[in-house]
């Protein structure tokens, strides 16, 4: 990648703003996103991770992009897991293991049903998209 | 096919016991007889928190928050809400309790969380400098070397209020001015990384989920000191932090975000890491700077301070993590929108790693002035066990402790400092009834002896005196007089050690001898530890009329101090009774005694 510039800066901005910006019943494509700071990770997050992606090859779904992130806060309930489906509002699940990550692909994904007794709550608004400058 | 709408009905424990599982039969059975069984979904969910207002329901995809709904509101939330789409308004959470939060830009939400320095937490892939960017990432620094002179840069900052967060409390944009006015040349931006209270990780975790706003605002503060060099000072320790800050300088330098001519600008700054070997004083930032200088970490008297003499006797400025993460906000959204939020000293935000007896533990960031309260019963959704609260900590091994008779106090430095505790960086222990107070500021005393460095004798010879005061009450072994030569030694070791270690090592003495006398008299005087924590000042016996003879506890013995025949009463030989508690745990009908 060549060094940015000024405008370089503000058009990658935007163009990544656009993709970004597609979340929730506008976006096309789910995202399963994977807290993974150390203290997701010692609670088996890595383990987690790979259920997911082993429940979607085994249901033959391939337009799910899994990513990771850090620590969302909420370290009573790690691993967390936060899934943005189509049509589906986007929900935080918590204390997700292999098992409720396979669970997460085949309710969640599939079938588009939340799953019990997992969903924590968003922990506070947005303050880059949710208020004015 | 997806449903329409779903209601979720917390499943936390405390909503439970408030007829959790009847509301949710309710509102499946409403839904089901509303004809609405393939449009909603009734979820159960994981605690919401907010465990005062429970039993809670949350109608998605609106939003739409209800508190303390009872199994007769369920009719009434399907029929008038999933069905006519108008909203109970009496059941939604009363909007006047939430008036300092609706304050901010005008914005009506329930939480009590407010995300500044972790808005990128848990949102974006921290190996990926484009989702930064995506979320306004380096905007700051545009603004700052394009449209700002460096004066401008620190107008901005003093005027927002930001005071630093690693514990003192200090203004930073002072801070950066008195770095500034001294004479250019080669100058220093420290990032102060070493995170070392016990319990305590919103640094770690910041630099976990976010490492660009800290390398966005070192060079912002390098381009307003005049600094071309800078330095995180990070503990070894934190293997993942370090990897994905590495990550980020790289990132961020093939992009021309940091090195040379930043952005085509005449601007150029470096940023490269430092790790220290997890030395407590490294914290303290003589010793920081010293460490960074190769030698071994110890601090030294100021003035002068780094701002005018720091790292090679260059002119230093040394920040915290977390000070640093609101600088990017500060610059974007501007010093108003921060000074709106927060306590009239005291601006912006704090994060906090609640953790101990606590539900909901975890890394929570609150507006400067919410009360304990709110954070450990809002927020934290109580004590666990619902047991009662005993004392929270703040401030580490550094702090003091706070009494329940303070949960209803705005949390904020001069508060706190008020009622003889500090704001430190940011761990927050709750404790609860089985907790002993002498227990644990021995703890914390074991942690600031074993971290002394040694150089100062009020600091070395004041802390080991005072742990031994603390564990020879802990052991029976003490007399009232003890307590009076504790303070002493306390109130010489604040006034007289070389630096913050030491200055506030005592504090944890001084704050639970303040509040929880009692405590102390009744170790020293009654010999009894009402926690039951403190192992000499137990005795265990067994009740001869409960005992079977089932012969659990003997066998369970470690000490072998259990005697007794098979189906008859036993009996503890005290002299042999180590205080294990392991016959107490393992006795099932409760003929094991321990006073």
């Amino acid at each position: 990648m060549a060094k940015l510039t000024l405008e370089d800066l503000r058009k990658l901005r935007a163009e990544k703003q656009k993709v970004m910006g597609k979340s929730g019943s506008s976006c096309k494509n789910a995202q399963i996103i994977v807290g993974m700071g150390t203290c997701g990770i010692a609670a088996g997050a890595k383990d987690t991770f790979n259920a997911i992606t082993d429940a979607l090859a085994a249901v033959g779904v391939t337009n799910v992009q899994v990513s990771q992130t850090g620590c969302m806060g909420s370290c009573y309930a790690e691993p967390t897991v936060e899934v943005i489906a189509p049509d589906m509002p986007p929900v935080i699940y918590g204390k997700v293991d292999a098992e409720t990550g396979k669970l997460i692909v085949e309710e969640h994904i599939v079938n588009k049903h939340l799953i019990d007794n997992h969903i924590c709550d968003k922990p506070s608004m947005d303050i880059v998209s949710e208020t004015g400058k | 096919m997806a449903y329409k709408q779903y209601v979720l009905v917390c499943g936390g424990t405390a909503c439970e016991s408030d007829k959790g599982p009847a509301l949710l039969t309710a509102l499946k059975k409403a839904v089901a007889q509303n004809g609405l069984v393939n449009d909603v979904q009734v979820v159960r969910t994981g605690c919401f928190g907010f465990c005062a207002k429970g039993p809670i329901v949350k109608i998605l995809p609106q939003n739409t928050l209800y508190v303390e709904v009872k199994p007769e509101d369920a009719e009434e939330i399907v029929k008038e809400h999933l069905v006519k789409g108008q909203v109970v308004s009496r059941l939604l959470y009363d909007k006047a309790q939430s008036k300092r939060n609706v304050a901010i830009d005008g914005i009506d939400f329930y939480q009590k969380q407010f995300r500044i320095v972790l808005r990128n937490c848990g949102v974006i892939d921290p190996d990926k400098i484009d989702e930064y960017i995506a979320r306004d990432g380096y905007k700051a620094l545009e603004k700052a070397l394009f449209e700002m002179k460096p004066r401008d840069v620190i107008d901005e900052v003093s005027k927002s209020g930001l005071r630093g967060r690693g514990g003192a409390g200090f203004p930073t944009g002072k801070k950066w001015e008195f770095a500034a006015v001294q004479p250019a040349g080669q100058k220093y931006m420290v990032c102060n990384a070493d995170e070392g209270d016990p319990g305590a990780y919103m640094d770690r975790s910041t630099l976990e989920g976010d490492p660009h706003s800290i390398l966005e605002a070192m060079t912002i503060a390098g381009y307003a000191i005049g600094a071309d060099t800078g330095f995180i000072y990070i503990r070894a320790e934190y293997p993942l932090a370090i990897q994905r800050l590495e990550n980020a300088i790289k990132q961020a330098t093939e992009y021309g975000l940091l090195g040379k001519n930043i952005l085509g600008s005449d601007f150029s700054f470096n940023i490269e890491l430092r790790l220290g070997a997890g030395a407590f004083v490294c914290g303290e930032e003589t010793a920081l700077l010293a460490s960074i200088e190769g030698k071994r970490g110890m601090p030294s008297p100021r003035p002068p301070f780094p701002a005018v003499k720091g790292l090679w006797g260059r002119p230093t400025v040394i920040n915290n993590v977390e000070t640093l993460a609101n600088i990017p906000v500060i610059l974007t959204k501007g010093s108003l929108w921060f000074s709106k939020i927060g306590t009239a000293t005291s601006k912006g935000t704090k994060v906090f790693a609640l953790t101990g007896k606590i539900n909901n533990s975890g890394l929570i960031e609150v507006p400067m002035g919410t009360t304990l309260r709110e954070i450990i019963f809002d927020v934290g959704g109580g004590i666990r066990d619902g047991k009662a609260f005993k004392a929270a900590q703040t401030g580490g091994p550094s702090g003091g402790m706070i009494p329940p008779q303070f949960l209803d106090t705005p949390i904020d430095y001069e508060n706190l400092s008020k009622i003889g505790s500090i704001m430190g960086s940011g761990g927050l222990i709750v404790m609860d009834e089985d907790d002993c107070i002498p227990d644990v500021t021995k703890f914390y005393l074991d942690f600031t002896v074993d971290e002394s460095c040694g150089k100062c004798a009020p600091c070395r010879i004041g802390g080991r005196k005072l742990l031994n005061y603390l564990a020879n009450i802990c052991n029976g072994d003490s007399t009232e007089k003890d307590i009076d030569k504790m303070l002493d030694i306390s109130n010489a070791m604040s006034r007289a050690s070389l630096c913050g270690l030491g200055q506030t090592a005592s504090n944890p003495v001084q704050s639970s001898l303040r509040y929880f006398m009692d405590e102390y008299k009744e170790h020293i005087i009654d010999k009894k530890c009402r926690a039951g924590k403190c192992k000499n000042l137990l005795v265990y016996s067994i009740d001869t009329e409960k005992c079977l003879g089932c012969t659990a506890c003997a066998r369970v013995c470690p000490a072998s101090a259990i005697a007794g025949e098979r189906r008859q009463p036993h009996v503890i030989d005290s002299a042999k009774c180590i205080k294990c508690g392991q016959c107490f745990e393992v006795c099932k009908f409760n003929a094991v005694t321990r006073s």
